[in-house]
């Protein structure tokens, strides 16, 4: 029967399904056990699997993932938990020269199937090293697919994908959506990693974002109708890596307008130079243009006007409104 | 002794043979640790295997003179550190190489084309890791650390007896790795042998300038790891010492980090120029230690092995060296399809996309490649 459920319930509950399905999967991070993670992800976890399924680590991580690299050379699939988003940097070399580049380094023979998660982005009032969007980084890496579910059902069902793929997932979790709720029944399946949602349709434009900015961008869509009489039509890409092209493709070719919205800087970042931006540029009559934040790390207030960058020489054919959602909300 | 003395290594490195191949006078430390000189029997293993070791060093040297390898680290110098923990190693048990290892991994039984594959620029592993239990040869400096530990915590959660050996260079231990592999080992008591060649220089910089330690066996005892230093120029000690540290780990005690004092004798890679930071007098005085010269010497007073032996194995590594010289010789066949072939399991759209417009051009160019060719 579905009911009430919170993303991060949805996680816990991926989690604890694929502990109990298959031994080799090991949960592993700082805080992870007892405590249940700093955002109660693996909550109950270590209680009900043992100390030996999900693991508080030394307070390491390029550690963490390093270690994670040997043990799937053992068989196991571990997930591992960089706590915040900022704080995955010391693992960056782990993950781009070694999890990334394994199964390629081996023609196959070895392959990394480690799920990296990563809680991300802005809008909790977190300090400085706590609201990084970071996808940046992984999207630029070949080998890694990243993920960023932005609906309970999603989490659910790409993490448990995720974990059961044999190739590496950097799995991103928008802070911001861990207590957002939403009817489900647990397991689910929604559409597989690689294929984006069309969440709203419309006929005007086409807002292409992912992970934290869905919610802002389906609210925005509905000021828009009510107040200006656009039909936004909004694009969950679910997956930066795998990008699906056809389903973004098909929209804009619909709508003749795309926008992109993005919490991420607006360069060099994803969002700019992501695959429609550019072919969309060539194959719509019509101008784009890219949402993002400053490229300067995005102070610690809730809400800040000074931070959105949205060129106003190609306003004139897009709705203004749509960049009202790409406020860095940290 | 305390627990606290139990995790120090001996205070002057552990020997067995002198340079001149003579045994050397036990410490009174090694004595009381249990070292004692390992059966020669054992010993003329070791020693044939450096001697085919050394061979291929220098076969693959020249390949690289000629142009049929892009680049080759030697370990000549540090033959008794690449062969003896080898050779000690069971089946079962995982290696965990860098990229100055290959003449281990020829000891370790791998195809010598297969190990200089990287090496050749062709793939960059040439060899099934699982088949031989030997990890990709590292580049990334100490990044093997973890990886070691996290695969001997792998083994340990399989209730295999199997064992992780690990080599490190000097100024590897540098590294944030080498730190957060010791650790997790002790942490997660993971079967796991470190061996640290220590062969005085990270390309151009000495040790002096990495470590204030008094030695890196030191480094152990921080990480409640322990550990031993020994002589890496002589073969019977390295042997020695990394089998106490295999029974170590492999009883359930966990991590064991072992220094070999070794040297260097080529440059960093045919690429470097060692005159630039070395004195010929330093070079010299290593050659006095080598340690092929110091086993044999030792096997020959022993009477364990004779000229005629000296000269059969002497054949067995020209021949071997001649075998992998023809097969370098011969260009490699790429298929440029693999490029995309192994990125991922599942490919990205985009890269299926980058694979067929490769392939369509490559069949689009075939039809004037025949008619060239006829």
């Amino acid at each position: 029967m579905s009911r009430p459920t919170t993303y991060a319930q949805a996680l816990n509950t991926a989690l604890r399904d694929a502990l109990t399905e298959d031994e080799n999967v090991l949960v592993l991070g700082e805080d992870v056990g007892q405590l249940g993670g700093v955002f109660r992800i693996t909550d109950g976890l270590t209680r009900d699997f043992g100390e030996d399924r999900c693991i508080d680590t030394p307070l390491a991580e390029a550690g963490i993932a390093g270690f994670a690299v040997g043990l799937a050379m053992q068989g196991f699939r571990p997930v591992i938990e960089m706590q915040f988003d900022a704080f995955g940097y010391p693992a960056f070399e782990q993950v781009v020269s070694h999890i990334a580049k394994m199964r390629n380094r081996t023609r196959g023979r070895l392959t990394m199937p480690i799920v990296i998660r990563v809680p991300y982005a802005g809008g909790i009032g977190g300090v400085e090293h706590h609201c990084d969007s970071s996808e940046g980084y992984y999207v630029h890496t070949p080998g890694l697919h990243v993920v960023t579910p932005s609906t309970p059902a999603d989490a659910y069902s790409l993490l448990r994908e995720s974990i059961a793929s044999d190739d590496p997932v950097v799995f991103m979790e928008p802070k911001s959506l861990y207590w957002s709720k939403a009817e489900v029944e647990l397991p689910t399946t929604t559409e597989p990693v690689g294929r984006a949602a069309v969440r709203r349709e419309g006929s005007d434009v086409t807002v292409v974002t992912y992970g934290p900015q869905v919610p802002n961008a389906l609210r925005a869509a509905e000021v828009a109708a009510a107040e200006e009489d656009w039909d936004l039509e909004v694009v969950d890409l679910r997956s930066l890596v795998p990008f699906d092209d056809e389903t973004v493709m098909t929209s804009v070719r619909k709508t003749g307008r795309a926008v992109v919205l993005a919490e991420a800087q607006a360069s060099p970042a994803w969002a700019p130079r992501s695959p429609p931006a550019s072919r969309s540029a060539a194959s719509t009559p019509s101008p784009r243009r890219c949402c993002g934040s400053a490229a300067s790390t995005s102070p610690t207030r809730r809400r800040s006007s000074s931070t959105r960058t949205c060129p106003a020489s190609t306003a004139s054919s897009t709705p203004s409104r749509g960049c009202s959602g790409t406020t860095s909300r940290t | 002794m305390s627990e606290i003395d139990d995790l120090l290594p001996c205070r002057e490195p552990v020997r067995f043979l002198s340079p001149d191949g003579t045994e050397a006078e036990p410490t009174q430390e090694m004595t009381d640790r249990g070292y004692a000189i390992p059966p020669v029997e054992d010993l003329v293993r070791v020693w044939r295997a450096m001697v085919v070791g050394r061979r291929f060093d220098a076969q693959a040297t020249a390949l690289t003179k000629q142009g049929r390898l892009a680049v080759y680290p030697s370990s000549r110098g540090q033959d008794a550190c690449q062969v003896a923990p080898v050779l000690a190693l069971q089946e079962d048990d995982w290696f965990f190489p860098t990229y100055r290892d290959s003449m281990a991994l020829v000891t370790r039984g791998i195809d010598p084309v297969e190990v200089l594959t990287l090496l050749r620029g062709d793939w960059h592993c040439g060899y099934d890791p699982k088949a031989t239990r030997t990890a990709p040869q590292c580049t990334p400096l100490a990044t093997q650390a973890v990886h070691a530990a996290g695969a001997a915590d792998g083994l340990r959660r399989r209730e295999s007896d199997a064992v992780a050996l690990c080599f490190i260079g000097d100024g590897a231990t540098s590294e944030g790795d080498f730190h957060e592999g010791l650790n997790f080992a002790g942490v997660f008591n993971a079967p796991v042998v470190y061996l640290v060649q220590n062969n005085k220089y990270a390309i151009s910089v000495p040790l002096s300038k990495q470590t204030k330690a008094p030695a890196l066996a030191y480094k152990g005892i921080g990480y409640g790891v322990r550990a031993e230093q020994v002589d890496g120029n002589d073969p019977a000690a390295v042997l020695a010492v990394t089998r106490k540290a295999y029974e170590h780990a492999r009883s359930g005690k966990g991590p064991f980090l072992v220094e070999a004092h070794t040297y260097r004798m080529e440059a960093h890679t045919n690429a470097d120029d060692a005159t630039r930071y070395r004195t010929p007098d330093e070079v010299d005085e290593w050659t006095g230690q080598d340690p092929l010269v110091r086993l044999q010497a030792y096997l020959v007073a022993q009477g364990a092995i004779d000229d005629a032996r000296v000269e059969e194995v002497r054949q067995e590594a020209e021949e071997f060296a001649a075998a992998l010289r023809d097969r370098m010789n011969a260009d490699p066949q790429v298929d440029p399809a693999d490029l995309f072939a192994h990125v991922y399991a599942r490919p990205t759209p985009q890269l299926r996309e980058q694979a067929e417009m490769v392939a369509a051009e490559r069949e689009a160019s075939r039809p004037e490649t025949e008619e060239v060719a006829r």
